[in-house]
């Protein structure tokens, strides 16, 4: 008899089975309704809440001394939100749980490329994530009457954030799934850390309103940037007094969050297993 | 034949968990295109066995290699020829069989048809059902859907069936038979006798973490463990004695009998099971050493074959102790 040999795969296979994960991965996430509410409508429903209680009050006036609605008010602090959410919990929660149920284990054992389930993850991310903000920018100019920015560079500022934010987001969900032990408890510990970000980065309460020492323990997590550069583009440029340092500083945006996304990088690489061996 | 040609080649193979010994030593070969069952009581260590072979575990020391690759350091081309059914899944299940099945088809150079897999495990009725919503046996049978769909070279069943229902497990049955003619390796493991019985060419038999017998299915356990029992009902008594001249035995029964039929009479033939056990219990309770060292305590009698030479028949007390 012959010794055995291995036939080698054919070359590109990384990327075409991402692409097959991103489909899978997508389809997955809209069936779970959990999900669903917690990370995909809840910015929405926070919008909702925060535009209908103070439909009366003003957050200020613009250059022109036009009062800024609760709805234009909040909407920057709810995308920030959904790219913590659809970005960081969501994989989160999803990967602990794949790490628990046994999916990661099942596909330990295939020839899936590590880096294509990667791509899934990320792409699904993207996806939800995009599918989220848009809704948010419609129900937020259609029903509660915002005015959406038409400057190019407006949005420009945006798609940047957006990406680097989410993609930030992604990969820091990535490394933080291997925190909890279990996938029952992976809700339990990582909805505090997100609610907590949630509280002190300016999504909920104005960030100016807080003392010096809380704002500079939010200065150090990444949502208090990604928060700051959708006010950057959707808050009238007088807002900017109130920021730290009276700018909106996209400077620092851009290397809070490119900083964080090399971080969760070497964390992921680090520590992330298809399966606790010998566990 | 070289060590390079078997699909699975185990030597010494040892893994410890602290002072546990999960596996003390185990040497076995599987050669290409044959079933192989390993067997054992829970516990015993074939599921770490298996999962070392399946790359899932490191192991403490000994060798293996696996399609001629040492599956400690198995890439994805070694992947691409393994078909796994892990023992248990939990997973959410968001998806139809077929949208699973077509995207894991993906993964594989040289995948089957995914109609043609759904068949096999007869689940075209399901193909659109999430896989959440299938019933368990319907959930294992997507399991193995899913080891066979990437068409492997050698197939990990661990413990494939379980959740079957009889119909279920013949219909199994006969899919792991085609796939044995198609020349698939298969390394099974099982807590039913019969199915190692009926599909396996040889089987391994672990308790202990050790290898306590090997050899194919209708020779294990040594000839002894197959000499027939006769058992009979005698004034209400129920005896039962080995023989290997069953015929004779029963005639010189009845003639005993004055020519009358014997009551609850058998003559049966120790199934693998039975052998199994037999094997089982006596590494778990060895026989005492011939020492003239007395026993306080009354050692359970093992439950060994008797010598076939003899007439002795053996209350049947002993077998039902078991």
């Amino acid at each position: 008899m012959t010794a055995i040999t291995i036939p080698s795969l054919p070359a590109g296979r990384t990327l075409r089975l991402g692409g097959s994960r991103i489909v899978n991965e997508v389809r997955a996430y809209f069936r779970q309704g959990d999900s669903v509410f917690f990370t995909f409508l809840f910015p929405l429903v926070m919008l909702t809440i925060f535009s209908t209680a103070f439909s009366n009050q003003s957050f200020g006036t613009d250059a022109s001394g036009a009062d800024v609605s609760a709805a234009t008010y909040y909407l920057p602090g709810m995308l920030a939100a959904g790219l913590l959410l659809s970005g960081l919990q969501n994989l989160a929660v999803d990967i602990a749980n794949e790490r628990s149920d046994g999916t990661l284990k099942r596909l330990a054992g295939t020839p899936l490329p590590v880096v294509s389930y990667f791509i899934g993850k990320i792409g699904q991310v993207l996806v939800t994530g995009a599918a989220q903000a848009a809704l948010l920018l419609i129900v937020a100019g259609l029903l509660f009457g915002v005015a959406l920015p038409t400057e190019p560079e407006a949005w420009l500022t945006f798609a940047w954030v957006f990406l680097l934010g989410v993609t930030t987001s992604a990969v820091l969900g990535i490394a933080l799934s291997r925190l909890p032990r279990t996938g029952k408890s992976a809700t339990a510990v990582v909805i505090p850390i997100t609610l907590v970000l949630q509280f002190i980065s300016g999504v909920y309460l104005p960030f100016s309103q807080l003392p010096e020492w809380l704002q500079n323990v939010a200065n150090a997590f990444p949502l208090k940037w990604m928060a700051q550069g959708m006010r950057a583009v959707f808050l009238p440029e007088n807002f900017a007094a109130e920021e730290p340092g009276g700018e909106w500083n996209l400077v620092g945006v851009l290397i809070a969050l490119v900083a964080w996304l090399i971080v969760g990088l070497v964390v992921c690489r680090l520590t992330f297993r298809w399966i606790r061996k010998d566990s | 034949m070289t060590k390079s040609s078997a699909a699975v080649s185990v030597r010494d193979l040892r893994k410890s968990y602290g002072k546990l010994n999960a596996l003390d030593g185990v040497s076995f070969d599987i050669e290409r295109g044959e079933t192989f069952a390993l067997l054992g009581p829970n516990g015993a260590g074939k599921s770490t066995a298996i999962e070392i072979l399946e790359g899932y575990r490191d192991r403490t020391s000994g060798e293996a290699t696996v399609l001629g690759i040492d599956p400690g350091h198995g890439g994805l081309a070694w992947k691409a020829q393994l078909g796994i059914v892990l023992q248990s899944t939990g997973e959410s299940g968001n998806v139809t069989v077929r949208e699973q099945l077509t995207h894991f088809a993906g993964f594989y150079p040289n995948p089957r048809r995914v109609d043609e897999v759904i068949a096999a495990v007869g689940l075209e009725a399901k193909e659109k059902t999430l896989i959440r919503k299938l019933s368990g046996g319907q959930r294992r049978r997507v399991d193995v859907a899913l080891g066979i769909v990437g068409n492997p070279a050698l197939l990990f069943l661990d413990e494939p069936t379980t959740g079957f229902d009889p119909e279920s497990r013949r219909q199994f049955w006969e899919l792991i038979r085609s796939l044995k003619n198609e020349g698939t390796t298969i390394l099974l493991t099982t807590h039913y006798l019969d199915e190692a019985a009926n599909l396996g060419d040889r089987a391994g038999i672990i308790a202990g973490g050790r290898l306590i017998d090997i050899g194919t299915i209708d020779a294990i356990g040594g000839a002894d463990a197959r000499v027939p029992v006769v058992r009979w009902v005698e004034r209400g008594v129920r005896r039962e004695q080995r023989t290997s001249q069953p015929a004779s035995l029963v005639a010189a029964l009845v003639r005993e009998n004055g020519g009358v039929e014997l009551d609850g009479l058998e003559v049966v033939r120790p199934s693998l099971e039975d052998i199994y056990l037999e094997l089982v219990a006596a590494y778990e309770h060895p026989a005492p050493e011939p020492t003239p060292v007395p026993d306080p305590t009354p050692a359970p009698e093992p439950v060994e074959g008797p010598d076939p030479s003899t007439s002795s028949a053996t209350d049947l007390s002993k077998e039902n102790a078991r």
